[in-house]
């Protein structure tokens, strides 16, 4: 036996996973409280002990780690056209594994410098501008960054004529050059400015969120949770040379406070007489809803859909969803039993039409158009209508027997048929909660951990 | 000395391609920085193009006849979105029926373009035009 411990320093919950890369097998997980006021390696023993009792004295020959812990990875991006530059800046940062607590476009306000003053990211990521295109903008916004309070990194990665510009009016800060997130019109460059995060994260973010005397126990906390989801994601769909991954993918994250949803797939047209329209996505693409969670954005939920169908889903009244609702926005930690039966009903309604919202806003739609040469048809985003595979985790996901119903929400709807949502695709459950895990290990062993996530996901 | 930048495509609800395509080509050829819009382009993204870029042109291609509808109001939004200023051409068969080119070009300026090529154009005129009013040799 090799024994592999995968830690997940959440911002709620420390979660561990313990592998045997030698027979490719979970040893076990358990979960206990992340101690980030103290000692983050108090949450990590507590958790280590509940896991001994299950699987008993194990050595570990390697430990890896991720981290959400301490508000994650917390980042603004800035840009000039919100559906241009500032939404290529902030997929990127999405894609690596960040939380954008703001995107800006345009100049930034005398009230936006203070803004971005109280957020004080981690990484402030300022573009705007093609190579060659826009100069005014970036450079009026480097301008109103110099006048910031906070100490933060900024990356620069905009109009590459100005960059050396906009590193001078910010040479009191520490700034980042890198290259354009979106050199041309409409074709996103997200890599670089990606690279640039991580190794931004690793050299210092983890050292100022408390974290790096854990470094001392485990070879390193490599990586923002949601990045190793991505990484995890990726792995499964594509494969390794030596293992056939599982194609196209969706994958949907249900949490307590946000969705998070991935595709790996390019999203092409797929029929005729369609015209892709927009910022071109990338494979690998995440999105975060933030008003959709079932507990501490509960109330997101339903302003995104309306309590009649909540009450249509659960079988409850309107007024009972509401009470319920409010109930279970103050008591976050109330996880309804098998015999909760209105409870359950209501997370039922709710998990449903999460997933529903959350899919529906991160897969493209068409559009159609009648021309005199008749019907034809616009596409935004990413067709996912071909995708094979969806998996699905989070705890509302696991903790129910109705998982195949509530995943059905992520797939094609014919009453909302221009929303491109995978129309004929198996379901997956990720029981165990592993897949971040398997993002850590698949860094060192990535056959192994492709062949573990295959195993252990569960077709419903 | 830089190249002057153009955003070009086929506006509204017509998907006329070889025309756009040929134009694309001629401009390139004659040294301007294209970015080519193709098909199926709404007046707001030919402006939100043009500020992400920092474009000195707008050409504008309508095939279908509906062009008049489709091109009103796109001066006042480039005012609005800090093009101002900004040279705005439109070219193609840009109205209903068969109308002399005066009076298209007149229509046309009345709605802020600075020139309106009718069916037919030799691209060359165009580039010419765009040379003269852009101050490239």
């Amino acid at each position: 036996m090799k024994a592999v411990l995968l830690i997940d320093f959440g911002s709620t919950y420390t979660k561990i996973t313990a592998v045997d890369v030698e027979e490719e097998r979970i040893l076990g997980t358990a979960q206990s409280f992340t101690t980030i006021e103290t000692d983050i390696l108090d949450g990590l023993n507590n958790a280590l002990a509940i896991l001994k009792e299950q699987i008993g004295e194990v050595e570990f020959s390697e430990r890896y780690a991720c981290s959400s812990a301490a508000g994650g990875l917390r980042m603004v991006a800035i840009g000039l056209v919100p559906d241009l530059t500032a939404k290529a800046a902030r997929q990127a940062s999405l894609g690596a594994g960040a939380k954008v607590i703001k995107t800006y476009s345009y100049e930034l306000t005398e009230g936006d410098r203070k803004e971005i003053d109280q957020i004080h990211p981690d990484i402030c990521l300022l573009t705007g501008g093609t190579d060659g295109g826009n100069k005014e903008n970036i450079v009026y916004n480097a301008r109103m960054l110099a006048e910031t309070q906070q100490d933060f990194p900024i990356i620069i990665a905009g109009n590459r004529s100005c960059a050396d510009q906009c590193q001078e009016i910010l040479k009191d800060k520490q700034t980042y050059i890198c290259e354009n997130v979106m050199p041309q019109l409409n074709i996103p460059n997200v890599e670089p400015v990606q690279k640039k995060i991580r190794e931004i994260f690793l050299e210092q973010i983890v050292k100022a969120k408390g974290l790096s005397h854990a470094q001392d126990l485990i070879q390193g906390i490599l990586m923002p949770t949601p990045s190793a989801m991505l990484t995890a994601m990726k792995l499964l769909a594509k494969g390794t040379p030596k293992e056939a991954g599982m194609d196209d993918l969706v994958c949907v994250d249900l949490g307590g406070a946000t969705t998070d949803v991935y595709s790996m797939s390019f999203g092409l047209p797929s029929t005729g007489m369609v015209v892709l329209r927009g910022l071109r996505e990338e494979y690998a693409k995440r999105t975060v809803e933030g008003d959709i969670g079932m507990r501490y954005s509960i109330h997101g939920i339903v302003e995104a859909t309306d309590m009649m169908r909540v009450s249509e889903l659960s079988g409850l009244s309107e007024e009972r969803c509401r009470e319920l609702i409010d109930y279970l926005g103050v008591h976050t930690d109330v996880v309804p039993g098998a015999d909760d039966g209105e409870l359950e009903a209501l997370d039922y309604a709710l998990a449903s039409l999460a997933i529903e919202v959350a899919v529906t806003r991160h897969a493209g739609r068409l559009e159609q158009f009648y021309s005199p040469m008749g019907i034809s048809y616009l596409q935004t985003g990413k067709d996912l209508t071909g995708v094979k595979t969806v998996v699905v985790t989070g705890g509302a996901i696991i903790h129910t027997k109705r998982t195949a119903q509530i995943a059905a929400h992520a797939l094609f709807d014919p009453v909302d048929a221009f929303s491109l949502k995978p129309k004929n695709a198996d379901i997956y459950v990720d029981r165990r909660y592993i897949l971040a895990a398997m993002g850590l290990l698949s860094t060192q062993y990535p056959e192994t951990a492709l062949r573990i996530m295959k195993k252990e996901l569960v077709k419903e | 000395m830089e190249k002057k930048k153009l955003v070009i495509g086929v506006i509204g609800a017509d998907v006329h391609a070889v025309g756009n395509t040929i134009l694309n080509r001629a401009f390139l050829d004659a040294g301007f920085d294209v970015t080519n819009l193709g098909v199926l382009v709404p007046q707001d993204e030919f402006i939100k193009a043009a500020v992400e870029v920092g474009a000195d042109a707008i050409c504008v291609s309508s095939l279908y006849g509906q062009g008049e509808i489709d091109c009103t109001g796109m001066r006042e939004k480039c005012d609005e979105a800090g093009l101002k200023g900004i040279l705005l051409y439109a070219g193609g068969n840009l109205v209903v029926g068969k109308v002399p080119v005066e009076e298209i070009e007149r229509r046309y300026k009345a709605m802020g373009f600075d020139r309106a090529f009718g069916p037919g154009t030799d691209p060359q005129v165009t580039i010419a035009c765009l040379k003269e009013d852009l101050g490239v040799e």
